[in-house]
Formats: C-alpha cells, sequence, structure tokens
C-alpha cells in the first residue's frame, strides 16, 4: 500500500506528481491511499515511502488536469482516489472523459461541478470592506469567507484579475490570500471569523431595499441561489426577514391608492412635446394602410434626384434595405447596378424605388425569407408609389419583375414574354418590363443564370438607348 | 425642495429601476486589470451578487440617472403624469456608487436606464458621458449596459456602443397599437430602426479594416429589448411572433418578459392585477425553444385556440403531449434535432447523449447519470432497456405531469 500525503498548499501539484510517478509505475488504485496533511493520523503513521520508479509514460487528454485540479479541492470522501483512478483507466480509454454514462465520470463531473459552483458562490459572495489606513497609495480592503471545499488558490486568480489596482486580503478558515503592490501570496494558518462592516455597506443596503419589487414574492428562488448559509457574511442579507413580511401590505397599498391627478407640470409638458412633432418624411413611416408596416423595420422610399426622366420600380425592399432604410442595398440590388453600369445604363441619374415600401418576409430559424407581396398590398402600396411618379414625373419607367409589372401597368403576368417592351401605364406614361434582378440570382444553375442575366442587360441597354433619345428629343 | 442625499436618491432611482427585467453581465469581451492600472474584469460568465426576496438575481447596479421623464406611457413608474417624486443623479454620484460598489465585490457593474429629460439627445449625451467618465478616467474594465434612447443622434449610440459592454432599448409592448395607445410618445419605427441600425454598426465593424488591423468591439455584449406581458391584450402567440421577429431582424441577444406588476401611482388606464409570474415564466422557456431547440413560435403556440401557453406544463412538454406520434425516439439513434425534442432533456443532456452513445447503447441509468430528467423522459423514449409501452399515447399521460387540480376559491 503507498500512502501519499498532501499539504494544504499546493494540493494539486503533490497529488499530480505523485500520480504521475504511481501510474507510470503500474501501481493500481486499490495499493493507494491519499489524504490531506495534518488529517487524523492512522494509528500505524509512517512517512510516505517514496515514489516507485517509472515503468512508462503517462498521458492524458487536456480535459484531464483541469477535472483533476477540480476533485482534488473537494473535501467529498474518495475525491483523491477517484481521480487517480480516473488517471489509470484513461491509459486503456483515452476517450473515457467523454463518455458521462460512465460511473466513474458521472461522479467525478459531480464532484467538479460542486466545486465549480463554491468557486462561483465565492465570486459572488465575497464582500470587501475598505481598511485604508491613512496616507496608503494604494486602497486597501479586506474578506471574512467561508468557502466549502479547498478552493482558495483556484480563485485567486479570478479576484487579482478583478481588483488589479488595489490591495485586498481574503480570509478563509484555513488559508489567508494576499494580494499587495501587485503579488498574490497563500499562507496557510487557521483564522477566526472576522466580524467586519464599513459605511458603503449602508448605501448598498438601501440599493437592495429599493431594486426589490414586492409584487414578486419568490424567496425559494432566492434561497436556492443563495443560501442561508452565506447570509451571516452578506450585509444585505440582514434585511431580507423584513422585506418579506411587509411585501404584502406594500402592494396592497399600491393596488388600494386610487389613481392621482397628474401634476400640473405634466400637461405642460406633454402640450410642447405634442406640438413640436408632425413632420412630413413620418406620413409613410406611419403608413399602416396593410398589415406590413409592423414586421417590417421601417418604410423604405425611394432615392435619386427628383427631377429624373427614369424611374426604375423593383417589387420590395429586402432583408438588407430594410435594416438600412435604403432602397436598392442588398445583394439584387447590387447585381442591379453591376448589369446597368455594363448596359450603359445610368443608374445614378434615375430615381429608384419600390412598388412596395415595407419588406414582407417570414422568420425561418435565425433568418429572414423574403415573402412575394400579394395583389392587395400592392393596390394598397400604389397610393405612395402615385405620389412619387406625381413628384418626380419621369419621362419612362421601368418595372423589375412580376409586382412592378402588377403596380404599374395592372397586369403582372407573363413576364417572361412581355419583357423587352414598352407598354401603357396605369398613369399613362410608358412602361418598360423586364425581369427583377433577384430572378437571376434566384436561377438554379449557370447556364440559366446566365441566360436571364444576359436578357436584363439587353433590356437596360435598350433602355439605356431609348433614354439617349429622349434626351436628342427633347433637346 | 429640500436637497437629497445620495442615499435618498438611491432608493427612489433604483426603486424607479426595477421594472427592467435584465440583469445580464455575461457574454462580453475578456478584460482585466491585472495590470494594476484600472478597476474591474470580464470573463465569459456573470456573476449574481446577490439575490432578492423576489428571486432576481442583483448582478449590476441597476439605476436611472433621473426619473424626471417628458414621456406618459401608462405602465411606467414615472411617466410626467405621476406623482412619483423625482430625482437626478450627478455624473460623479454614478461614478463614485459604481466603483465604490464595485470595489467591495457588490456588483459586476453598472445598468445605466433614464427618464428622457429636455430631449432624446440630451439625456443620450448625459448617460454617455457617465460611460466615458467610467471608462477613460476611472479605467474602468467592469461591465456597462446603457439604455439607449431611440430617438437620439446615431452619433451618440455609436459613441454609447464603443464604451458599453451591451445596449438596449425596450419596446414595452408587443404590438405597434399596443404602443399606439399605452405609450403615445414612443414610436415603434424609430426603436426598429435604432435596433437595425446598431446590428448594421457592430456587422461594420466585425470585418477587418483595410490594413488588417481587428476594430474596435462595439456592444461585445450584443442588444437586448423587453417586453411587458399582460399590461395590454396581447397573447402569448402575439408575443413570441414577436421575438421572433425581433432576434432574426435585429440579432438580439436576449428578449426580456417582465410581468406587468402594480407599480406606485399608477394609472387608471391599466389593471392593477397580481403580476403573471407563471405565463412570464413560460414565456421564458418558450423563449428558450426558439433560440436553443429548433422550435418555431407556430409550433409552441399554434394558430388555433387562444394562443397562450400552458401554464400547467411546460411548453416543450405541452408540444410533446400534443404531438405524440413521432415519439417515442429510440435515443440510441434519433438525430440531435429529434433528441432536443425529446422533454426532459436539455441541450447539454442531448450533447453527452450522442457523445456517450459511441460506447455503445445506452440505457436507463444512462441517461440518469448523463443529467437528463429521467422520470419527464420516459413516457417518450426507447432505451437499450427501456420500453415505453403503451405509456406514450395513454390517455392519462397529461394527468402524470399537470398539477393536481386545486379546488376554487370563492370568493
Amino acid at each position: 500500500m503507498h500512502t501519499v500525503t498532501l499539504p494544504r498548499l499546493g494540493t494539486f501539484e503533490v497529488w499530480r506528481d505523485a500520480a504521475r510517478a504511481l501510474a507510470a509505475a503500474g501501481t493500481p488504485p486499490e495499493q493507494c491511499s491519499w489524504q490531506m496533511e495534518g488529517a487524523a493520523a492512522s494509528l500505524f503513521d509512517t512517512p510516505d515511502a517514496p515514489l516507485p520508479p517509472a515503468k512508462r509514460s503517462v498521458n492524458v487528454p487536456k480535459a484531464f488536469p483541469q477535472l483533476a485540479k477540480q476533485l482534488c479541492a473537494s473535501r467529498a470522501a474518495g475525491a483523491f482516489d477517484l481521480a487517480y483512478r480516473l488517471l489509470v483507466r484513461l491509459s486503456d480509454a483515452p476517450r473515457l472523459l467523454s463518455n458521462r454514462a460512465d460511473p466513474d465520470v458521472a461522479q467525478a463531473e459531480a464532484l467538479a461541478k460542486n466545486i465549480r459552483r463554491d468557486m462561483h458562490k465565492m465570486k459572488a459572495f465575497v464582500r470587501f470592506r475598505d481598511v485604508t489606513p491613512e496616507g496608503a497609495n494604494r486602497r486597501q480592503f479586506l474578506s471574512w469567507f467561508e468557502p466549502d471545499h479547498r478552493i482558495e488558490q483556484l480563485i485567486g486568480g479570478f479576484f487579482m484579475r478583478r481588483f488589479g489596482d488595489m490591495d485586498w486580503v481574503i480570509v478563509t478558515p484555513e488559508i489567508t490570500t494576499r494580494f499587495e503592490g501587485g503579488k498574490l501570496s497563500f499562507e496557510a494558518v487557521e483564522s477566526a471569523r472576522l466580524d467586519l462592516s464599513d459605511e458603503t455597506e449602508e448605501l448598498w443596503k438601501t440599493y437592495y431595499a429599493n431594486i426589490f419589487n414586492p409584487a414578486r414574492l419568490k424567496i425559494k428562488a432566492m434561497q436556492s441561489e443563495m443560501p442561508k448559509k452565506y447570509w451571516k457574511n452578506l450585509p444585505e442579507a440582514t434585511l431580507i426577514p423584513g422585506l418579506i413580511a411587509q411585501a404584502e401590505a406594500k402592494v396592497a397599498a399600491m393596488q388600494e391608492a386610487a389613481p392621482t391627478l397628474p401634476p400640473i407640470r405634466a400637461g405642460r409638458v406633454l402640450d410642447r412635446l405634442h406640438t413640436e412633432s408632425g413632420d412630413i418624411d413620418a406620413d409613410l413611416q406611419g403608413c399602416a394602410r396593410c398589415p406590413l408596416a409592423g414586421p417590417a423595420t421601417q418604410a423604405v422610399p425611394g432615392e435619386g434626384p427628383m427631377d429624373a426622366r427614369l424611374m426604375i420600380v423593383g417589387e420590395q425592399p429586402g432583408d438588407q434595405e430594410d435594416l438600412a432604410g435604403r432602397p436598392f442595398v442588398g445583394p439584387a440590388g447590387q447585381l442591379f447596378d453591376q448589369i446597368a453600369g455594363e448596359a450603359g445604363l445610368d443608374r445614378h441619374a434615375a430615381y429608384v424605388t419600390n412598388a412596395v415600401k415595407h419588406f414582407k418576409y417570414t422568420v425561418r430559424g435565425k433568418r429572414r425569407i423574403h415573402q412575394n407581396p400579394n395583389a392587395d398590398e400592392v393596390s394598397h402600396c400604389r397610393w405612395w408609389l402615385d405620389r412619387e411618379i406625381a413628384q418626380v414625373q419621369p419621362v419612362m419607367l421601368v418595372a423589375l419583375g412580376a409586382t412592378a409589372a402588377l403596380a404599374l401597368t395592372g397586369n403582372g403576368k407573363n413576364i417572361t414574354a412581355r419583357r423587352g417592351r414598352v407598354e401603357k401605364g396605369l398613369a399613362g406614361l410608358p412602361v418598360f418590363i423586364t425581369v427583377h434582378p433577384s430572378a437571376v440570382l434566384r436561377q438554379p444553375d449557370e447556364t440559366s443564370r446566365k441566360a436571364l442575366r444576359g436578357a436584363l442587360h439587353a433590356d437596360l441597354a435598350e433602355v439605356s438607348k431609348m433614354m439617349a433619345q429622349v434626351a436628342v428629343a427633347s433637346g | 425642495m429640500a436637497k437629497l442625499t445620495l442615499q435618498e436618491k438611491l432608493a427612489l432611482l433604483s426603486d424607479a429601476a426595477k421594472y427592467d427585467a435584465s440583469c445580464a453581465s455575461s457574454g462580453t469581451s475578456k478584460r482585466s486589470s491585472a495590470d494594476g492600472k484600472g478597476l474591474g474584469s470580464t470573463e465569459g460568465s456573470g456573476i449574481c451578487h446577490a439575490y432578492a426576496p423576489d428571486g432576481r438575481c442583483i448582478s449590476l447596479l441597476k439605476i436611472l440617472m433621473t426619473n424626471f421623464c417628458i414621456y406618459d406611457c401608462a405602465y411606467c413608474i414615472n411617466r410626467v403624469s405621476s406623482n412619483v417624486e423625482r430625482a437626478r443623479f450627478s455624473v460623479e454620484e454614478v461614478v463614485h456608487l459604481t466603483t465604490e460598489f464595485y470595489r467591495r465585490n457588490y456588483i459586476e457593474g453598472l445598468f445605466l436606464s433614464s427618464g428622457i429629460i429636455r430631449s432624446p439627445d440630451d439625456t443620450m449625451a448625459d448617460m454617455v458621458r457617465i460611460a466615458r467618465e467610467l471608462r477613460q478616467v476611472h479605467h474602468f474594465r467592469g461591465y456597462i449596459h446603457l439604455k439607449t434612447i431611440p430617438d437620439a443622434d446615431p452619433a451618440l449610440i455609436e459613441e454609447a456602443g464603443m464604451l458599453a459592454d451591451r445596449l438596449s432599448m425596450n419596446i414595452e409592448l408587443p404590438t405597434d397599437a399596443g404602443i399606439k395607445t399605452y405609450a403615445p410618445e414612443k414610436s415603434p419605427e424609430g426603436i426598429r430602426q435604432a435596433m437595425s441600425n446598431v446590428r448594421l454598426r457592430k456587422e461594420e465593424l466585425k470585418k477587418p479594416t483595410h490594413t488588417g488591423r481587428k476594430a474596435p468591439k462595439f456592444a461585445p455584449a450584443g442588444q437586448s429589448t423587453q417586453l411587458i406581458v399582460g399590461a395590454d391584450g396581447a397573447n402569448d402567440r402575439t408575443i413570441l411572433q414577436s421575438s421572433t421577429r425581433l432576434y432574426a431582424s435585429y440579432k438580439l441577444k436576449r428578449v426580456y418578459y417582465s410581468a406587468f406588476s402594480p407599480i406606485p401611482d399608477s394609472t387608471a388606464a391599466l389593471p392593477l392585477i397580481k403580476p403573471p409570474l407563471m405565463r412570464e415564466h413560460r414565456l421564458y422557456q418558450a423563449d428558450w425553444l426558439l433560440r436553443f431547440y429548433g422550435f418555431e413560435a407556430g409550433e409552441i403556440a399554434p394558430e388555433q385556440g387562444a394562443g397562450m401557453l400552458d401554464l400547467e406544463v411546460d411548453p416543450k412538454l405541452a408540444w410533446a403531449l400534443a404531438n405524440r406520434h413521432v415519439f417515442p425516439v429510440d435515443i440510441n439513434r434519433a438525430s440531435r434535432d429529434m433528441l432536443l425534442r425529446v422533454p426532459g432533456f436539455g441541450t447539454k443532456s442531448v450533447s453527452r447523449i450522442l457523445a456517450a452513445r459511441r460506447n455503445g447503447a445506452l440505457g436507463y441509468g444512462d441517461l440518469r447519470r448523463i443529467g437528463a430528467l429521467v422520470n419527464k423522459a420516459k413516457p417518450f423514449i426507447i432505451a437499450r432497456d427501456w420500453q415505453p409501452g403503451s405509456m406514450t399515447d395513454a390517455a392519462n399521460l397529461r394527468a402524470r405531469f399537470a398539477p393536481p387540480a386545486e379546488q376554487l376559491q370563492l370568493i
């Protein structure tokens, strides 16, 4: 039987070196015994035998050292043995740790979880008190805490990273951790509970009492996260019984109080506020002619010179247009710009807009999927399109795709057959019909994509030619 | 009016802030003051430093800069027409409270909100000044959550995003019609536009610059919002559809649900009911199903019916009870997507099942060790040594899970 005695500070490191040597020598777990220094000594207390010579190397998966570190901090009986047993078993089954159904792994993970919880609670419930002496150049703070397990060394770094510009001491019953002048140190020394307080605690208690909502009493939820054993070292915990006792009365008082008259100030403030608003672009933003407004971010108005001769009408804003509030900025808009440029059509000389001003979509998973607007929505939104046409007074309109054709000519069918030609629009203006650039993007294969892109290119070149003739004719 | 002390102001301005449910301090970029030149750290997971008797975590110093407000939102304690006592913190006072609380390990950081004073721009500018002072003068590296005022100048929101870990804008009411009725000064389009600006700005700064240098992080813990439950008539389906759209449209980190609870000096426009805490809880469960379990809003709160979640059983169990034809699921063969739909299996259990079953077929006891809630799962699964038999389709299956019927109280 090999007995290894582990020190209170550096427990893990000593365990690790011994376990490595024992495992390398092929010592079975039943022949090892682990004990903490100063623990009740056995009857035949003998100094630990020297560690055996290694017979082979010991390799462990990446996750094991962390797990073993946490197990070595545990006060649960058998934690060291369990850690060693896992180490030995890992040599035959390197993937053992991923099998949570294995009883050893499940038990080790359960113990490690307790350690992590204990650490988490220590991060949460340590309370520092200001003990800075006069004239000191760094603030000094002191705390008393009682962790369940031997976690002081595992957690020192957290407080060091957090409170880098001050000196602090955390005293626990067995270990005193100091951070002084930027240096972290641990000392194994027994201490009795420190009874501490500081002025700022009154402010903290004020905050605690007022952030509590008496209408939502959930005492069990509080206690499962902040068990009573911690209360004696938390300044705010003294308030808990009183807050609970008064909660019901407070809520009843709120419910019974009759509504009061608003202060005189309120009328003045609201009057001023309501007269200040009422600008013009808000008309379109406030549009509720169809149900698309609620789900969309915003109405996306057209864009371009207000005296443009050409107006290009797309379908509706897409995902990107909806977010940015500008038309033709998404993938289809970019493709359109590219093809228009190649076809010699100056896109920026034209006014670009959409037949429908709000983005219609359904959500699939975490993405918004475009949906075609229906005839109703197109017809409701034509009011805005007509207003734009009346303002810009273009010579010709280009309808990109079925929705735009529907809005401008009253007929959205058979775009493939109708494209490349001018039709008479509802407003009496000539409407040039072509496909929507997003149709190019949606083509299933390279060949059909190329073909449709070519068609759009030819159509836009034709539009460009027609516009040049218009320019000549109007001199 | 006598000058209020810091303690009196703190009492008023934390009381006014408690209706904001969010207290998250997790998921931001990693920072530390180990260099000795600053105060604070953030390491991924949030820490709740205390719990109030309402069961809510206290992680941040959650206060209003001021509770003066020019808006008149019916559900809000700070609306202009309320007679609640008013106060205002100075920049120095907020900085003092934040750093002194932080040094004593009471908090993870600051959650600063505010009533709207003078104008949205003025209010936002003052809030940004507090964050700037904390970061630049006091080298505060803890967590900062700033409530953003939707109508404020985008340049101010931009600066807020460079200083804060999280930005949030509360929609409060799940429908535009609700906002128009109860918060007439707020603009739902304005809030959505501001959220989409935050999303676009965040994505823009994620791309590396042309010099290859990493751009500074913009609101690394993302943006969030809150919906009040039970103040207006919106049902759970409407609320969940709203959330679905918000998550998809603006990549929100979280939508918080806050059961409407009585406020001091309330308006006659709203019912002072007991806050519907169970409804709120079910909405959070449903929200999790949307985000991590592959459910769609329409599956959890179907079109037919009143559109409310079942209060007696959780939404996943309710879905399983209504869709028994897809069960039982063989835990040794089923896909991740299907395992995620089994009541009693969380995302962690599912990952562990997938990893563990590579070592051999799993039995009932294995599931227990893995940490799954086997009692809940057993009617819906097949394991190596377990068949649910007629349990899956039993007429009384729901009764196994639903709490026993209570006798109604006569009023």
